[in-house]
């Protein structure tokens, strides 16, 4: 862990040094350009974006697309804006992430510190079941929705998101609990601690890294989605997602293209944001765990 | 006795209380996951059109399937996506790590640049895409009016390379994502091997190419896994940007699958497709998960 | 395996009685009418039913025509939590009055008399049975060209009506370096135009044995071959960026000047009404060369979803309100369409909506009212997404006319 921060000992000449610059910031730039051309097209007035030129600068700024997105875009036959469905999706994600990340963090201790027989066999199944494609479960969800009575909740949704989520979260603390000493769990089993004191005290505390890396990856899924938001919530509980869908996707009449830009970026804020707070813990939390494989 | 007896209750608790604890996660993933599979093969062999229905027709549904010049075109978009995604992916991942790892200044602003757009849906970036690669109003377009008349990209309109700015747009989403797995890899490589190797006069390109490539082999395994993920759950990118046209011509397994599903009311053909894929994700994903779980024991 | 199979059939039952959550007194509406225009238009009907005391709970799921929102309906009812009221689509309706999900609005029918006011061709898909089971609120047909006037008044060009009339005014447009053909390269678009060429090539029988009897002589016949020849020389006058756009940018580009014709829906009108355009000044709408009789149609209905048994109170209610004359005409002028019911006044429609509700009143009553099949009101879902393949592979090049009448013939064959 010592080396965690480390750069590689390689040492470069000027030359190549000023190519690696080169290569990086083009990069930089492709990586940029969507952001870029959502951005510009988000401030400028509808105008100016149908007349042409989608990479120009906006001849005039007006902040009125953002405002109109988040508050007064109409989004079904309210004009209510993005506003009332990102609390939708706020409540939906936020416990669907936790209880997930809880989860996958129990199994990957059960399954490298309690091993049995034919644990491997069990993980390789749950992670297979990461694969599905979820488009064929959407039909016996419903109906299991249905059957526990939790049909159009948010409930209901942080559920679908559970289930489907504890495969990679249970593959990212699995492999990061694998190289943690296992001489430390058998001292502490020695002196009398019991399978719950141990993963709060020893494992707990230094799970931080790939919490990060979990809590990361679950939220970004879970706030993208929108083939399980648009199905399973009703009225109440749209996610985000499908507002915004339902704002850009509108089948006739005319398309606001800089309400639409706008309410873009507003819906990946809070992804971008913790991408952003988040990123540097994140390459570290990798570094830790998943990679190792 | 009775003291005895009661650690024996103990530690038999002690033993049970892991697989309680895994008992959850392992009931959900059986009905939620494998018996929805099993339902879904099940639902291959009937009449399915609008809802699910219970009338056996045995093969009709996969005799139906491979009648479908598309089917086959979805197939074959697969195998050229998925390929061409993956080693892309993995290539620009890859370069950009090193590259990132020669103690760079600024690293701290480019890697959120990089890794961005991995938070970002396709709903979001799709219209982005589709206007950038669009001749009218995009790169041909601002290429022409900044002087260069003979430049052309028009791929997203011709069915015969439509499928690759579906790569492209792919590989802009995940690929930092990709370089930050590799660069948690280079990370964690000692230097003192290096160091050892550089005092015996070994070259940079030998250095990567010998010790420091080989050694990222978990990376490696780790990209392929999220990335063949990425690549068989592909729908939004293709609904976003292309709509799988021209014509047919970006049509994906998922996408023709869901079609068939819901909006064509053929629920038996889409459940038919499915399994098909189902199956090839098992071929593919079964002997790599043997090996890589084997290993470990 | 019985077992497994015991299972399922209470699965079955269980799928059949649908109960919803949604509280008395309460509408869930699900639809895919996002857009101002046609928000402001279902305000009306919201709007109404507040003042009969019954609240509105909104659920719209915008994407594809409704494509979207028919898998989140299949999925909510799965469920068993079906919406109250659900905007659908021809065949769609039929579909769901199969499985027996929708309710029974005969009482409500008869009490407003809605069988005398609505054409046979709409009740063709309200009704299933015998029994109404869904409200209509519109009738769109799409077998309309628009044209931007003055490009056509500069190449002296009056609206042709013949297929050979269109051929020479698309040259003369092709000549003055005038794009003749506004079109975006969709499916649905490109079958829409495929539609009113059958229409025009085969005339209305062959386009009722092709499309709505599905009888393969005349799919796989010479005539046939014919209409895909027209639709080379289509694809062959449409500018070269085409791929991918959507309708409304096409339209854009007559509106602008930029090209003669867009062959499209009568919801085209919209757009050039908020661009300030005057019909019959700045652009005209005439139907498709050779189909002047005939009206091909789609058209967007409510369907009730089963409560129980019985139609709610609050159902009767919202079916009422839709199918009353006020809401049907301000409804219907904003949105392009028209009335569902042929006794509206015409009074607050422009030309082209006037002279729409003249020629489906003409073509309901001479037998000339016909589904659309690229809009699903001809044949079920399955054959006309069919029919889309084989379509937008000819337009987009991958068949030859010859090629692409015996892959229609196969894949409508396929999809049946």
């Amino acid at each position: 862990m010592s080396q965690a921060t480390q750069d590689t000992a390689i040492r470069t000449g000027r030359v190549t040094r000023t190519l690696i610059y080169l290569v990086l910031l083009l990069f930089g730039l492709f990586y940029l350009l969507p952001l870029y051309v959502m951005l510009v097209n988000s401030v400028k007035p509808l105008e100016e974006i149908t007349g042409g030129g989608m990479m120009n600068l906006p001849q005039v700024f007006t902040i009125e697309p953002w405002l109109k997105a988040w508050s007064s875009a109409q989004i079904g036959v309210d004009p209510t804006g993005l506003k009332p469905y990102f609390w939708n999706s706020i409540k939906m994600v936020v416990p669907a992430v936790i209880v997930s990340t809880i989860l996958g963090a129990l199994n990957g201790y059960v399954l490298t510190k309690w091993r049995f027989k034919y644990d491997t066999i069990l993980f390789g199944l749950m992670l297979f079941a990461c694969f599905i494609p979820f488009q064929i479960v959407l039909i016996p969800m419903a109906r299991m929705l249905g059957i526990i009575g939790l049909a159009g909740t948010t409930w209901g949704l942080a559920l679908v998101h559970v289930v489907y989520g504890i495969g990679f979260t249970t593959l990212y603390f699995r492999n990061y609990y694998a190289v943690f000493p296992t001489e430390l769990i058998r001292a502490a089993q020695i002196d009398g601690a019991g399978f719950f004191q141990i993963f709060w005290r020893i494992l707990l505390p230094s799970s931080g890294p790939i919490a990060v890396v979990s809590i990361i990856w679950q939220f970004t899924n879970i706030w993208n989605d929108f083939l399980f938001g648009a199905s399973f919530a009703d009225a109440n509980s749209q996610p985000m997602t499908v507002a915004l869908n339902n704002l850009v996707q509108s089948s006739t009449g005319v398309k606001e293209y800089n309400v639409h830009f706008a309410g873009a970026i507003l819906a990946a804020m809070p992804t971008l944001l913790v991408y952003i707070v988040a990123g540097r813990y994140f390459v570290r939390g990798l570094m830790a765990g998943s990679v190792k494989g | 006795m009775a003291v005895s007896a009661d650690a024996d209750f103990k530690t038999r608790l002690q033993n049970w209380i892991p697989k309680l604890v895994l008992s959850p996660s392992i009931a959900m993933m059986t009905v939620f996951v494998y018996g929805f599979i099993l339902f879904s093969v099940y639902l291959s062999f009937t009449d399915s059109r609008i809802l699910p229905t219970f009338g056996w027709v045995g093969w009709e549904n996969y005799d139906k399937l491979w009648r479908l010049s598309h089917w086959e075109t979805s197939l074959i978009n697969m195998g050229i996506f998925a390929s061409l995604y993956i080693v892309i992916c993995t290539c620009i991942g890859l370069g950009l790590a090193i590259f990132l790892d020669q103690k760079i200044r600024g690293e701290g602003l480019l890697r959120p640049i990089y890794l961005y757009p991995m938070a970002l849906s396709f709903i979001v970036t799709g219209t982005a895409w589709k206007w950038f690669l669009d001749p009218g109003i995009g790169l041909e377009n601002v290429m022409q009016t900044w002087g260069w008349e003979s430049f052309e990209f028009d791929w997203i309109k011709d069915r015969n390379f439509a499928i690759y700015t579906v790569v492209l747009a792919a590989v802009w989403q995940t690929s930092g994502f990709v370089m930050a797995m590799f660069l948690a890899g280079l990370r964690g490589i000692d230097n003192e091997i290096l160091r050892a190797a550089q005092m015996d006069g070994a070259s940079n390109w030998n250095l990567y190419r010998r010790i420091i490539i080989p050694q990222l082999r978990p990376a490696f395994l780790s990209a392929f896994v999220i990335l063949s993920h990425l690549a068989i759950k592909t729908f939004d990118l293709v609904i976003a940007l292309t709509g799988g046209g021209p014509g047919r011509a970006t049509e994906l397994p998922a996408t023709f699958m869901y079609s068939y599903t819901f909006t064509r009311n053929q629920m038996g053909i889409g459940a038919a497709s499915a399994t098909i894929m189902l199956m090839t994700i098992a071929a593919i994903m079964i002997p790599y998960l043997y090996a890589e779980l084997r290993e470990k024991r | 395996m019985r077992k497994l199979l015991k299972t399922k059939s209470v699965i079955v039952a269980g799928l059949l009685c649908t109960s919803s959550l949604v509280h008395a007194e309460e509408v869930e509406v699900l639809h895919w009418w996002t857009s101002g225009g046609e928000a402001a238009a279902l305000n009306v009907l919201k709007d109404d039913l507040s003042g009969q005391g019954i609240g509105w709970t909104d659920m719209p799921v915008a994407g594809g025509g409704g494509e979207q929102a028919m898998t989140v309906l299949r999925a909510r009812v799965t469920a068993g939590n079906a919406p109250t009221a659900v905007q659908a689509l021809g065949f769609d309706i039929q579909d769901w009055a199969a499985q027996g999900a929708l309710a029974d609005l005969n009482d409500v029918a008869a009490q407003e008399g809605w069988d005398e006011v609505v054409p046979d061709a709409l009740k063709a898909f309200a009704k299933h049975d015998g029994k109404w089971v869904s409200a209509p609120v519109n009738v769109h047909s799409t077998n309309w060209v628009w044209a931007n006037k003055a490009v056509l008044d500069a190449n002296g060009i009056a609206p042709p009506t013949s297929w050979d009339e269109f051929v020479a005014a698309v040259e003369t447009l092709k000549g003055a370096g005038v794009t003749p053909i506004a079109h975006g390269g969709q499916a649905w678009q490109d079958a829409t135009i495929f539609d009113a060429v059958v229409m025009s090539t085969l005339g209305p029988d062959g386009y009722k044995a092709a499309f709505i009897d599905l009888d393969e002589e005349v799919l796989g016949g010479e005539a046939m071959k014919e209409a895909f020849d027209r639709m080379a020389f289509i694809r062959d006058n449409v500018d070269e960026n085409f791929s991918g756009r959507d309708w409304n940018l096409a339209t854009a580009m007559v509106i602008n000047g930029e090209a003669g014709f867009q062959m499209m829906g009568d919801w085209a009108k919209g757009e050039f009404l908020n661009a300030g355009k005057v019909p019959g000044q700045d652009f005209l709408c005439f139907r498709f060369p050779g189909t002047a009789e005939q009206v091909t149609f789609n058209a967007d209905q409510f369907m009730m979803f089963d409560q129980g048994g019985s139609v709610s109170e609050e159902q009767a209610a919202l079916a009422s309100a839709i199918l009353s004359p006020s809401f049907q005409s301000a409804f219907n002028v904003v949105k392009g369409s028209v009335p569902a019911r042929t006794d509206v006044s015409d009074a607050d429609f422009d030309d082209c909506g006037k002279q729409g509700m003249k020629d489906l009143a003409a073509a309901a009553a001479s037998g000339n009212l016909f589904g659309s099949m690229a809009h699903g009101h001809a044949a079920p879902a399955s054959v006309k997404n069919a029919v889309y393949d084989v379509v937008t592979a000819h337009f987009n090049g991958e068949y030859d006319s010859e090629t692409a009448v015996t892959e229609l013939v196969d894949a409508v064959s396929i999809a049946k």
